[in-house]
């Protein structure tokens, strides 16, 4: 299984990296419109045709894997540490603290993520520039994404609170502070990192839900999510191969995600 | 050459008979796109109840969709009082409803004062409540019916158009119909059977009785992919309204198939919030309350451009507030504004706008930027808020595309007025300035830049108001048509809302259906649905 491993990372670095290097490798600015050659199959100039508008597809192939990957890992650090911090919290302190942090979580994991997107989407201001909005939009999702891994933490630092290890620092005469700090902390991490990992394609998908709504990445900057949309509607889906590749892309990702993730999910 | 005669004598009545039916029998398939709220004709408000209206009701008299002329149908003749307020009735004689009631004109009455009802909040009976009152109804005779309502009412006889029919004393209500079919089955979610109504009063030309089809299956579908799959696998017989992309696959794939009836009613336009309610910024207010803006936002769009790339050349950029597909009410005398991004910004200039390194900066130093609000997953209108941003990008002025589920939509334009601009898109069902009231007048709900103005805030405001009520209280057509000529000059010269596109009237229609006459006026083309056919082959599948 090494070898689909290491294709998975061989992938992920190569998307990483022409996403990363889209200003040189773009044929055209992403929002610029050849009026006069809409769905223009793939040619010399266009490798990948153009969009309805007339828009280089591959620039913004390019350009909407940029926002896509690295927001998407964004927003899933943001959920992550947020977790550690409320998750930890609610773990090591017990009591009302951890009653009230999970009930809270419990409300969050219970709200439909959909609609509570939709309602903080709508309250965002209007006059906001794309990047901005792009930026607040994985915000919403980081903010939002916290509570199951809270749960996942809040049930280790239980653990780790209780443990043997902790009752003899304890013994010793550790301060609390030193034995969070330097005990706990440690040993948390590969939950953080598991639940960082898993976050990051939720995140992809989310922002990809939120596109084909309509309500993802605003125009004219281009996400997978706003690609995807070039996938609905009969005509779209015949005889244009190549207006799948954002599709692909999403799904290649997202697996090889998968693939890395393998190792993550149970912590030592 | 006895055999061959005596089969000629055997054959002969089997020969008429399919020479007769051979417009008649079979059933003809399309689909809703969701289920009919209510089969009551008058508490219709959504799509699906209003299309099964159509085909169900029985009116006085109706406009044909083609000529929109008003034609007789359940009443042989009327006539409008010269005050607007009565208008009398001669019905139909012989006529019975679906479960065989007779038609009379107490049936007329029961219908008309119970569509006036406050207490049934008819959307239907709004029409015709442009005064405090009673309606009075009057029989003249067992078949003449007078009805004087509390006010005049302007183009009363053609508001008869959406007025189904109801019996007073069949114990089926609202399913004892007048209409060509009755509701014979219904499936929610999955399907609507409409049947032959066995007493239909209408006959051909050629004295068959009409309609020509035994029954219409509605199949319930939502998703308009899977609606233009069916068709195009054989399944249903029509799309009424079908998307430009759609058509073109249509025309490829089944030639013959797609219809372009034209330039339809319905505009896309965009419009500025100038309340002085809403929670923008004064300076912003001020650009949007100054004509020269509006009409220098009109000019920088390339709405040729749309029509080509958005609707794929079926559109065609707007002239006004009426469609040319309106074909008695339009002011023929009014152009499309050209597309001249240079005599926009000269506009603009003139208003004491500056272009300082491709950026527009107003008099007071604010660069130039505000937000559109359009509805999210509308596909089209977001394009469309797309290629503004880049012809807007070319006069300098920053605009932020903000797609909005319908909620969120709806709640800022009409209750909180925190938007800047918005596009959005109409359906005209009705010809004229009747339906378009709300809109002009000042202190109406929908008139939309500024709603619910106490007084006119401006002097063609307040002209719009004195026209509009002139149009609606004037019988004389001549004087309505000229004082709404001229609201659509003032609309045209004030640009309150900029006018993109009209979308052309699109339709997919098997070959197997016959005597189809696609019209601009919807329903496009079950508009005669009690003359359509369907050929043997589909009738006996």
């Amino acid at each position: 299984m090494i070898w689909i491993k290491n294709i998975a990372k061989a992938l992920l670095a190569a998307v990483f990296l022409a996403s990363l290097f889209a200003g040189y490798l773009a044929p055209a600015p992403y929002a610029k419109q050849f009026r006069e050659e809409p769905d223009a199959a793939p040619s010399r100039q266009h490798w990948l045709g153009t969009d309805d508008l007339g828009r280089d597809r591959f620039s913004r192939v390019l350009y909407g894997t940029r926002i896509s990957l690295f927001l998407a890992p964004a927003a899933a650090l943001l959920a992550a540490v947020l977790a550690g911090v409320l998750g930890g919290a609610a773990g090591y302190l017990g009591g009302w603290v951890e009653r009230g942090l999970m009930a809270g979580a419990d409300l969050v994991l219970s709200l439909p993520w959909l609609f509570l997107l939709l309602a903080a989407r709508a309250l965002i201001p209007l006059n906001v520039p794309p990047i901005e909005s792009v930026a607040i939009t994985f915000l919403i999702l980081g903010c939002l994404g916290w509570a199951a891994g809270a749960r996942v933490v809040c049930a280790g630092t239980d653990g780790l609170r209780n443990s043997d290890f902790a009752l003899q620092a304890r013994a010793l005469g550790c301060s609390e502070a030193r034995l969070l700090w330097r005990h706990v902390a440690p040993n948390l991490r590969p939950i953080l990192m598991a639940q960082f990992w898993i976050s990051v394609p939720v995140f992809i998908l989310a922002e990809a839900n939120l596109g084909v709504l309509g309500l993802g990445v605003s125009e004219p900057l281009p996400s997978w999510g706003s690609l995807l949309r070039e996938l609905e509607g009969l005509t779209a889906i015949s005889g244009k191969p190549w207006v799948f590749v954002p599709l692909l892309l999403l799904v290649a990702s997202v697996t090889s995600f998968q693939v890395l993730l393998v190792d993550q999910e149970v912590p030592s | 050459m006895k055999l061959r005669r005596c089969a000629l004598v055997c054959l002969a009545p089997l020969l008429l008979a399919i020479a007769a039916s051979a417009q008649g029998g079979g059933q003809l398939r399309f689909c809703l796109r969701s289920d009919p709220k209510t089969f009551d004709p008058l508490r219709v408000e959504d799509d699906p109840s209003e299309r099964v209206r159509y085909i169900t009701g029985g009116f006085l008299m109706r406009v044909n969709r083609l000529t929109q002329k008003l034609e007789p149908e359940l009443a042989t003749s009327w006539k409008v009082s010269k005050d607007g307020r009565t208008i009398s009735f001669e019905l139909r004689a012989g006529v019975r409803f679906s479960d065989g009631t007779p038609f009379t004109a107490d049936d007329v009455a029961y219908t008309l004062q119970r569509m006036m009802d406050p207490e049934l909040h008819s959307a239907t009976g709004d029409a015709f409540r442009s005064g405090e009152g009673k309606l009075l109804t009057k029989l003249t005779a067992p078949n003449k019916i007078s009805v004087t309502f509390p006010a005049p009412v302007a183009s009363l006889d053609e508001k008869f158009d959406q007025v189904a029919m109801m019996s007073a004393r069949s114990p089926k209500k609202e399913m004892a119909v007048l209409g060509p079919f009755y509701v014979a089955d219904y499936k929610a979610g999955a399907y609507l059977l409409l049947n032959r109504n066995p007493n239909y009063w209408k006959h051909d030309e050629q004295g068959r009785p009409l309609p020509y089809l035994d029954s219409i299956r509605l199949d319930i579908q939502g998703n308009r992919d899977a609606e233009m799959l069916r068709f195009l696998r054989g399944d249903i017989d029509l799309v009424d309204t079908v998307d430009p992309e759609y058509f073109t696959r249509a025309q490829t794939e089944q030639a013959g198939s797609a219809h372009d009836a034209g330039v339809a009613l319905d505009p896309e336009q965009l419009w500025f919030n100038q309340s002085a309610s809403s929670p923008i910024p004064a300076f912003k207010r001020a650009w949007f309350r100054s004509t020269n803006f509006r009409v220098a936002i009109w000019e920088a769009l390339n709405r040729d451009d749309m029509a080509r790339l958005v609707y794929k050349g079926k559109a065609q950029a707007a002239v006004g507030l009426l469609s040319p597909a309106d074909k008695f009410w339009f002011n023929a005398s009014l152009r499309t504004r050209p597309y001249d991004p240079q005599g926009a910004l000269k506009l603009l200039q003139s208003d004491g706008f500056r272009l300082q390194n491709e950026q527009l900066y107003d008099g007071e130093g604010h660069a130039v930027e505000f937000s559109v609000v359009t509805g999210a997953g509308n596909k089209p209108r977001e394009r469309m808020a797309t290629m503004m941003q880049e012809d807007l990008g070319k006069i300098g002025i920053k605009l932020n595309v903000v797609p909005l589920d319908f909620g969120s939509l709806i709640e800022r334009i009409t209750r909180t007025q925190d938007y800047e601009a918005c596009l959005l898109g109409l359906t005209n069902m009705a010809l004229g300035p009747d339906a378009q009231m709300n809109v002009w007048i000042s202190s109406g709900d929908n008139h939309q830049w500024n709603p619910r103005e106490k007084q006119p805030e401006t002097a063609w405001e307040a002209e719009i108001d004195r026209l509009m009520r002139t149009q609606a209280s004037s019988l004389d057509p001549k004087k309505r048509k000229e004082a709404f000529d001229r609201v659509q000059q003032i609309a045209w010269e004030q640009a309150p809302f900029i006018y993109l596109v009209n979308r052309h009237a699109l339709s997919a229609i098997s070959p197997r259906v016959r005597n189809a006459q696609p019209a601009v006026v919807q329903p496009y083309v079950y508009w005669n649905i009690d003359r359509l056919a369907v050929n043997a082959e589909a009738a006996s599948k």
